[in-house]
């Protein structure tokens, strides 16, 4: 992400604050105003609904707050009320995720578009509450978007462009905010906030083309569809993420000339003369970013790319990110027991149409929230440097017999 | 020609699986029948058991509010209406004894079919 774009002058006026992803959630939320939350609190996401339920209290915002008893509650509750013509937020982790899954592909097929603070947590069992993406990443075919960031700058912008993005006439698609839980959401940092007046005017009031309220136009959402029409509405909303690409850059240009932030749908860190170079998402990047200054300095043709958005996966930009490069390590920080990892299999499809053979070394790290240190990075970039190819998935910090 | 009768592209296909006010008037849920009722108006005595008890609002009344008939385009052949009717004037057959079998019914008439259950004023649509 870049910092030096030019700034409009009526947000000059900023305020720095030392926040979390979590608390930086719930500000963007607050100043949103949005009309409906409806949230089940789940450790590490829990302080997203709690801090927005004190801005209810104190009526800061005059969004309905809706309490509920279960996490499938509450997405369904989200998808009622984003189909009745509101702006609807929520946030979840971990099996609180997995047991609203059964309502994502419903959001989706609706049109609703709720966004969503995906706090990523393992997904049990055995219960842990640390990081990894294993709660997110079987959910990436329920047809919402997912965008992965890296700090809670990020989480605040992502929330910004994520409810013009989803809202847009020609997505209107759901949108999964991701951050690392407790590494990203839990951890203070400065975070540059806009204006409420400059989130205000961004952000507009939804225009919802087929509200259920509009008891004058009436419609129904959900009617039984045999064979003769699912498969078009189908492909119809398979059209809305197949459009995210295109708005998300005339959303993003317009958010730069805001808050002089850019995110592109992938980050390039010195991967343009890189020889080897380690794809990546979320927090953990800034590790593989430290190790290839310090492997630049050694002579070492290092870089980095950093995935941030993964639906819809944007084959083309890592295809031209990584074609011609002497091979190429993907970090996974999620498992497909008995197949390739998420990230490793997109990456791998991406340079199938590649002009040249590019080896990709897959990896694994970080599950239950095991720590990656920059000697894990420059392993792997040692491995990627001696061509020592594997077949199948080596693991970053295991306990192994002789450790 | 389409492949699927009444069909819409992907492109004019209303987001959101949105369907607009009376839809289910277009839905041919007959063609899930494996059995049919087949009515014999002498034996009718229009106690209106079937007309009450039918789930699909099938069977058809005419102006002085007698059975006349039943809607072939929305019954799934339950045999609800053979089972209530205490005239013994409904019998359930299989479709495969019919040379119309599995065929479609003309819009048009499907409406005058369903204006006749006296069930509906005014039709949306179609």
């Amino acid at each position: 992400m870049g910092h030096s774009a030019e700034r409009d002058e009526a947000d000059t006026n900023r305020r720095v604050e030392m926040t979390s992803g979590n608390l930086a959630f719930a500000e963007a939320m607050r100043q949103i105003n949005p009309d409906v939350v409806a949230a089940y609190p789940i450790t590490p996401s829990t302080e997203i609904p709690m801090r927005f339920a004190e801005y209810v209290a104190n009526g800061d915002v005059d969004t309905r707050y809706v309490a509920v008893e279960s996490e499938h509650s509450a997405i369904t509750a989200c998808v009622g009320a984003s189909v009745a013509g509101g702006r609807v937020m929520t946030a979840s982790s971990a099996n609180g995720v997995a047991l609203m899954h059964e309502i994502f592909p419903i959001a989706a097929s609706f049109r609703a578009p709720i966004v969503f603070g995906l706090v990523n947590r393992s997904l049990g069992a055995p219960v842990n509450i640390h990081c990894d993406h294993s709660d997110s990443m079987p959910e990436r075919d329920s047809g919402w978007v997912q965008i992965y960031c890296e700090d809670a700058q990020e989480v605040y912008d992502t929330v910004m462009l994520s409810v013009r993005l989803a809202e847009h006439p020609d997505v209107l698609t759901p949108v999964f905010v991701c951050q690392d839980g407790f590494i990203t959401s839990h951890c203070y940092e400065p975070v540059e906030f806009l204006q409420d007046e400059s989130v205000r005017q961004f952000v507009g009031t939804r225009e919802p083309r087929y509200p259920l309220l509009d008891v004058d136009n009436p419609v129904s959402y959900g009617s039984f569809t045999m064979s003769e029409h699912y498969f078009e509405i189908k492909r119809n909303q398979i059209e809305g993420l197949n459009n995210v690409s295109r708005v998300y850059r005339e959303l993003s240009d317009e958010y730069v000339a805001l808050s002089g932030r850019e995110y592109p749908m992938i980050d390039r860190y010195m991967t343009d003369d890189a020889d080897y170079v380690v794809v990546i998402m979320s927090s953990a990047t800034g590790v593989v970013k430290d190790v290839v200054d310090d492997l630049r300095r050694e002579g070492v043709r290092a870089g980095c790319l950093r995935v941030r958005m993964y639906r819809p996966f944007p084959s083309g930009e890592v295809r031209e990110a990584l074609s011609g490069k002497k091979c190429v390590a993907v970090l996974d920080r999620s498992a497909s027991p008995g197949g390739v990892a998420p990230l490793a299999a997109e990456i791998k499809s991406a340079l199938y149409m590649s002009p040249d053979r590019v080896p990709v070394f897959d990896y694994i790290f970080g599950l239950g929230g095991r720590d990656f240190f920059p000697d894990d990075a420059r392993r792997v970039f040692q491995d990627l440097m001696d061509m020592r190819y594997e077949d199948g998935a080596r693991y970053i910090g295991l306990l192994e017999e002789d450790d | 020609m389409s492949r699927v009768k009444g069909g819409v592209s992907w492109r004019n296909t209303p987001p959101g699986t949105v369907t607009f006010g009376a839809s289910a008037m277009e839905v041919e849920t007959g063609l899930w029948r494996s059995m049919r009722p087949v009515l014999d108006l002498e034996k009718c005595v229009s106690c209106l058991k079937c007309w009450v008890q039918c789930p699909d609002a099938s069977i058809m009344t005419d102006e002085d509010a007698r059975v006349c008939g039943i809607n072939e385009y929305f019954c799934k052949g339950c045999g609800v209406c053979q089972a209530v009717c205490p005239a013994g004037a409904i019998s359930m057959r299989p479709e495969s004894d019919f040379s119309d079998c599995g065929k479609v019914c003309e819009p048009d008439k499907v409406m005058q079919l369903v204006k006749n259950t006296g069930m509906v004023g005014e039709l949306v649509g179609s």
